[in-house]
């Protein structure tokens, strides 16, 4: 029996999502006395790292380079029959959503996408999964033989208890893609929101796009990546993929600092599952400072460069 | 190269089948709560809407068909509470609509039921939303696409066709990526693909006598059900800072909260 994890790479290093969705395997693998075995497509330049995560096998596939949902998900149900698996664990990022369904089906498995936790074995199959956009979380259970999970980024803390894997190569057939790649726009170094620790997002009380340089600077010195409010990416003052929200895009870092963002239920929904909150607005009755765990009432063009020099000052 | 294409939408069709795949979710505003024990979704006093990356499947299909004398099905797995929905999709402009009498909480079983209908049909494209704003499973293109046996396509941000060939922008993981492939295909749309179309006086009473099909659901297993719900725990209570000492909550998030 086994437990395959979807490896995924970027710039020929695996995601940290990859170690989380490592992480999590072993955590099932030790519950169900498996093995993990992680699928890594493309060029990586160190196959074997996955095994201080807790893989004990890593399977490279060294054809296949651009994504690609068909061949990829292909190329895991392979190994998957190979390997006699019972789960799947999958990121639940974009790559990780195009392929999941389509494993699934392939494998007869149950599906569940936006897991938030480890499994409840106890009876069954049950697992936590993040529903109403951030709003709400369902138990569900699983009852097909096979169990393909897509976990979403940041549920999980990568833990490297050193171990070793065996790498081996892909043997099975790699099928013909019926879709092409025309063109790639990727934004370079800049940390995918969906896997960002720490977020520092911006709303309408920004004022106008030219005062992004303050978020910006927050989220650089931080280590972090900036999101804004619907408004403001319909505005045009931020690119749409930055836009947090029941609308947007649902994130999870450890650390939200928001700024000039009213608190909105839709806004919330995105956001709430952040660990640690911060809101600074300049009015008081803000619904933000509910849903917070630390508050600054007042004028964000004040407060944020104190808290910029303040960041600065405690890195130097 | 990927300009030319962009230029001359929709060349040569002379005939698009599309179905567009609707499902009925909460208003966002729903604050949302559980009863029976956490175990159902409290629908009570809840304002049901069409869910909103549905209407933009909806609009980009119907801006495809129309010019070239095509159809527009939209199909919704879900019980009569839904027609008010499906009427609005039936008044922005679908030909006609296809409601499957069964309860709907889990992607596969709903993929399977649009996929046991999509098999008899030969529709050029399928279209879903990126994801439901309920159950969020952002599932139901790739497995329909798994199911027919045709590509996926998740999250698109702009379409366009040349004859039988599709052009596809849609967003990766860090970015965005322009593909290429045929028709038949299915694809789920994201922001930015189009703004949702608003149904006029005379889309609203064409709708009223617009076919629409109810179906009794094909035998599928379902993946998952429920067992039961929970809300986020509430927090405990914010902490205020002082302005004036804004510089405070750097110590804070570091000693404290220990996130940075
Ligand atoms: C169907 C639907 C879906 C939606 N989906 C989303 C979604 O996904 N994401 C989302 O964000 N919204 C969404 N919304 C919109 C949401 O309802 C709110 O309108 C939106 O979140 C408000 O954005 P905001 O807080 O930036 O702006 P506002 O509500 O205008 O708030 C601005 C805030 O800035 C504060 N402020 C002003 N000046 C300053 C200053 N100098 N210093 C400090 N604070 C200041 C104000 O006190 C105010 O609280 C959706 C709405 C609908 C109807
Ligand atoms: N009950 C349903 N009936 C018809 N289509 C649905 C239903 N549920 C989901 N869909 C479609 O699948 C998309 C993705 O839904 P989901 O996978 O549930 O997030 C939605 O945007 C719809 O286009």
């Amino acid at each position: 029996m086994s437990i395959i994890v979807f490896a995924e790479i970027a710039d020929q290093q695996f995601k940290k999502a990859t170690l989380e969705a490592v992480t999590y395997a072993k955590m099932l693998a030790q519950k169900t006395n498996s093995s993990v075995v992680a699928v890594a497509i493309g060029n990586v330049s160190d196959a074997g790292l996955l095994g201080q995560y807790g893989a004990n096998e890593v399977v490279t596939v060294a054809a296949a380079d651009s994504f690609n949902a068909e061949v990829y998900s292909d190329i895991l149900a392979q190994v998957a029959k190979d390997k006699a698996a019972t789960v799947l664990v999958i990121s639940n990022s974009y790559a990780g959503k195009s392929i999941s369904g389509r494993v699934a089906v392939k494998l007869r498995a149950s599906l569940a996408t936006n897991v938030v936790d480890v499994p409840d074995t106890s009876a069954g199959f049950k697992v936590k999964r993040g529903v109403f956009s951030g709003k709400a979380f369902g138990w569900v259970n699983l009852d097909a033989a096979i169990k393909v999970l897509a976990i979403t980024p940041n549920s999980f803390e990568p833990q490297n208890t050193g171990g070793t894997a065996t790498v081996t190569a892909y043997s099975g057939s790699i099928a013909q893609a019926q879709t092409s790649v025309v063109s790639v726009n990727k934004v370079s170094g800049k940390i995918p929101l969906t896997e960002a620790e720490i977020v520092v997002s911006g709303g309408r009380g920004m004022k106008g796009p030219e005062n992004w340089g303050m978020i910006e600077e927050l989220a650089n010195v931080l280590g972090g990546a900036t999101a804004c409010s619907k408004p403001v990416s319909d505005m045009n003052w931020r690119p749409h993929s930055e836009h947090v929200g029941q609308t947007g895009i649902t994130i999870k870092p450890n650390l939200y600092i928001a700024v000039g963002i009213s608190g909105a239920i839709q806004h919330l929904a995105g956001v709430s599952s952040s660990k640690v909150i911060v809101a600074i607005n300049k009015d008081p009755e803000a619904p933000f400072f509910k849903a917070a765990d630390y508050g600054i009432v007042g004028d964000a063009f004040e407060i944020l460069p104190k808290i910029i020099a303040a960041a600065k000052a405690a890195k130097a | 190269m990927k300009n030319a294409y962009f230029c001359i939408p929709f060349q040569g069709i002379s005939f698009m089948k599309i179905l567009v795949c609707i499902s009925v979710v909460p208003d966002t505003t729903t604050k949302i709560t559980f009863t029976d024990n956490n175990t159902k979704f409290n629908t009570s006093g809840v304002q049901f809407i069409i869910n909103p990356y549905d209407e933009l499947a909806l609009t980009k299909a119907l801006d495809i068909a129309e010019p070239a004398g095509g159809t527009v099905t939209v199909i919704h797995v879900g019980g009569a509470e839904s027609e008010p929905s499906i009427r609005k999709a039936l008044s922005m402009g679908a030909t006609d609509a296809i409601r499957i009498n069964a309860d709907a909480t889990d992607a596969y079983f709903v993929a399977s039921q649009i996929a046991a209908v999509a098999k008899t049909h030969a529709y050029d494209m399928i279209l879903t939303g990126r994801e439901s704003i309920d159950y969020n499973g952002a599932a139901v293109c790739s497995l329909l696409g798994e199911m027919l046996q045709i590509p996926s396509i998740n999250v698109i941000t702009k379409l366009d066709l040349d004859g039988n060939n599709v052009i596809v922008e849609h967003d990766i993981d860090g970015g965005r990526e322009v593909l290429n492939t045929t028709l038949p295909f299915v694809g789920s749309a994201q922001k930015d693909l189009c703004e949702p179309r608003i149904p006029n006086m005379r889309g609203i009473m064409a709708a009223r006598t617009k076919p629409l099909q109810v179906l009794e659901p094909a035998a599928a297993v379902s993946s998952g059900n429920y067992a039961n719900f929970e809300l986020p725990a509430a927090k405990s209570g914010v902490k205020l800072i002082d302005a004036e000492n804004a510089g405070d909550l750097i110590q804070m998030l570091r000693n404290e909260a220990k996130v940075i």
